[in-house]
């Protein structure tokens, strides 16, 4: 029997139509509040996709989220919820920062100490998670959430040691050295006249096929997937579980500490004293639900977040509360979850219609 | 500085650090208890500090704003359940969007109350929480330290204990924990596994709620972003270090109302960074949970989507 094409089958759809209601019901609370949903949707898309430029704003946006996106994705893949992004993008984003101060390296070499560093603290922080998981049977969720809290302060002290502090301004950090950052060449800066024009997006890029060739089309892949679909059955097939499952969650620290790099890297050239957790990994899990745990719907997904944040950002200019992407977001993940609901709702209506 | 008021000032401190962990953890129990994982405490924190501060401005009065702000919760959390229980989905992901709505929410209407500031004017004194025994306990003094307290943070401990009573020697109690661990059975028993979670989860957001709000109200006086800054994630915490129990959990919220009691108290002196001392009550709960507690088991069912069979 042949197979239709049946538009009502695709996941795809499915969020589409997710992100329609969500925008829907994001314009409802603007007329509510008293705003032309047009005016604030006109100006979110017009920030955008009006200038190359803006464009170019929104990959450097959505590069640090694919990352976490990336992160979260690959542990709900392999059966662990990595709810601690938040802390691997920090003590990410600080080693690359301090690497990035202290080091001194030619160009690119030291850019990509300074990644790989930040890799490896991310995929420690999340690496003793899991290890107090497999020997003690704490819940991760509990010990990512105190994990969170401590990368949190621990990057806020180093932010204010001397060597590291910058003398005199504000409550930041010195700029990392020139030849750690991952900027584009001053030409192409020139050309886009984008100031922050940077290769992380290509690096979110790279990551999300690898991550994609792991899952999929390696025995290590398939080892960790089999541990988060069943575990007694995987141990039953002579697959070490707890050995999955803490290199499972180091690899997914090590991409959520390689966002934190990114954004230091290419965006940031600092690290700020921080009032709250920014949410890079809190981010992450919305950027993996909505691009439904696929490495590249991730790319997909994750651009998505990038445009929202960054075209969010400028809604003060019309006095729209720029709170209304994070109403609109909230609305996104509760049709992608239910979204199971319409499948059958839509089946069901077709078939009648095909009768 | 003698031993008795520096004993009396963490008293105070931790008097004020723990009631809103522990308004939101106990709710965290009900809704975890019965099954459904609440991971959008945070969320309803939030919307509740926001209510209870913008309908105290507006009324006048502390007490009413305080229920309005468990209402709120609750709202939301009616959310969460309709989406959780009728719909099935995946409850871990209906949280965060949760989370993401709440705090949404709470800072989209402000702003468009407030003529787009992010922050409430500052509560006026009449229309916070009142302390007990105003005017009658000295300030200061170890007994006005100890006993003159926020009147919710007493009261707090009083619906621990009527919690824990709910919880085990009462109808609803048994059938709220066995729904947790075997809603099949409890189905085939005749007990609405889908009502008794409504009922749990909307309680849960209704005192995570009042946790949010007792923030506002009490200590800082005012809503604006950040000011309850991860502890929804803290309570979540708090119920899994305490194995989901009310008991646990109020033990729990009280060790970290200790240390953050600790931390305030250390961070007078100066002589440590403030980011260091911020970090105990998190290495506490880590050593304690690797040392002493262990692994904590969810309730059998916790976060699985049933299905009624008709």
């Amino acid at each position: 029997m042949k197979k239709k094409f049946n538009i009502l089958e695709l996941d795809v759809f499915y969020t589409i139509l997710a992100i329609v209601i969500g925008f829907i019901i994001g314009a409802i609370f603007l007329v509510i509040a008293g705003i032309s949903p047009a005016v604030a949707y006109g100006k979110l898309f017009s920030s955008v996709f009006s200038k190359p430029k803006y464009l170019i704003w929104t990959l450097i946006y959505a590069s640090p989220v694919i990352f976490t996106g990336l992160s979260v994705a690959f542990s709900f893949r392999t059966g662990v919820f990595n709810i601690g992004a938040e802390g691997q993008y920090i003590v990410g984003s600080l080693t690359a920062c301090v690497l990035g101060i202290m080091l001194q390296l030619p160009p690119v070499v030291h850019a990509i100490v300074c990644i790989l560093g930040a890799a490896l603290a991310g995929a420690l922080w999340s690496f003793i998670v899991g290890l107090m998981k497999v020997k003690r049977g704490i819940h991760e969720v509990l010990s990512f959430i105190m994990f969170n809290w401590i990368a949190f302060y621990l990057s806020n002290y180093v932010v204010n040691i001397p060597i590291i502090h910058k003398e005199g301004g504000g409550e930041a950090t010195k700029d990392v050295a020139a030849t750690a950052r991952i900027l584009f060449p001053q030409s192409i800066i020139k050309l886009t006249d984008c100031s922050a024009a940077n290769a992380g997006f290509f690096l979110a890029v790279i990551a999300a096929i690898l991550i994609w060739i792991i899952i999929e089309k390696t025995t290590l892949g398939f080892k960790l997937k089999a541990v988060g679909f069943n575990r007694s059955a995987a141990e039953y097939a002579g697959i070490n579980a707890d050995a999955s499952i803490l290199t499972a969650l180091s690899i997914s620290g090590a991409l959520a500490g390689i966002g934190g790099a990114v954004q230091i890297l290419g965006m940031g050239g600092r690290l700020s004293q921080l009032a709250a957790q920014e949410g890079f990994g809190f981010e992450g899990i919305t950027v993996a639900l909505i691009g439904s745990s696929s490495p590249i719907g991730c790319i997909f997904s994750g651009l998505f977040y990038g445009a929202m944040k960054y075209g969010g950002s400028k809604l003060t200019m019309v006095k729209a509360p720029s709170e209304v992407i994070n109403i609109i977001m909230g609305c996104v993940i509760i049709f992608i979850a239910i979204s199971h609901v319409f499948k059958t709702l839509f089946k069901r209506f077709s078939r009648k219609e095909g009768k | 500085m003698n031993l008795i008021t520096n004993l009396g000032l963490l008293l105070n401190a931790t008097l004020i650090a723990t009631p809103p962990l522990l308004f939101a953890a106990l709710g965290s129990c009900f809704s975890e208890r019965s099954g459904v994982v609440n991971i959008g405490i945070e969320g309803m924190m939030t919307v509740g500090a926001f209510t209870g501060t913008v309908v105290a401005y507006f009324t006048g009065s502390w007490w009413i704003g305080f229920l309005c702000g468990g209402l709120a919760g609750a709202i939301l959390a009616t959310v969460h359940a309709i989406v959780c229980i009728q719909f099935h989905a995946d409850q871990t992901i209906a949280g965060t969007a949760m989370n993401f709505l709440g705090t949404g929410l709470a800072l989209f209407l402000c702003k468009s109350i407030f003529e787009n500031s992010s922050d409430t004017p500052a509560l006026p004194s009449t229309s916070t929480m009142p302390k007990l025994f105003a005017g009658i306990l000295k300030v200061g003094t170890f007994s006005g330290n100890v006993f003159g307290g926020y009147i919710m943070s007493y009261l707090v401990f009083v619906l621990a204990i009527a919690c824990w009573f709910i919880f085990y020697k009462t109808r609803f109690g048994t059938h709220l924990r066995a729904c947790g661990e075997h809603p099949e059975a409890c189905e085939s028993l005749g007990i609405d596994v889908y009502k008794v979670r409504y009922i749990c989860v909307i309680l849960s957001g209704f005192l995570a709620g009042l946790g949010g709000s007792f923030v506002t109200l009490a200590t800082v006086n005012q809503f604006r972003p950040n000011v309850i800054v991860g502890q929804g994630f803290i309570a979540i915490a708090a119920v899994i270090f305490g194995k989901f129990s009310p008991g646990g959990a109020t033990g729990a919220c009280l060790l970290f109302g200790l240390c953050t009691g600790i931390k305030t108290l250390a961070g007078m002196t100066n002589a440590v960074s403030p980011n260091l001392i911020s970090m105990i009550p998190y290495i506490v709960t880590i050593l304690a949970l690797v040392l002493v507690v262990g692994h904590a088991a969810a309730p059998a069912a916790n976060g699985k989507p049933f299905v009624r069979s008709r």
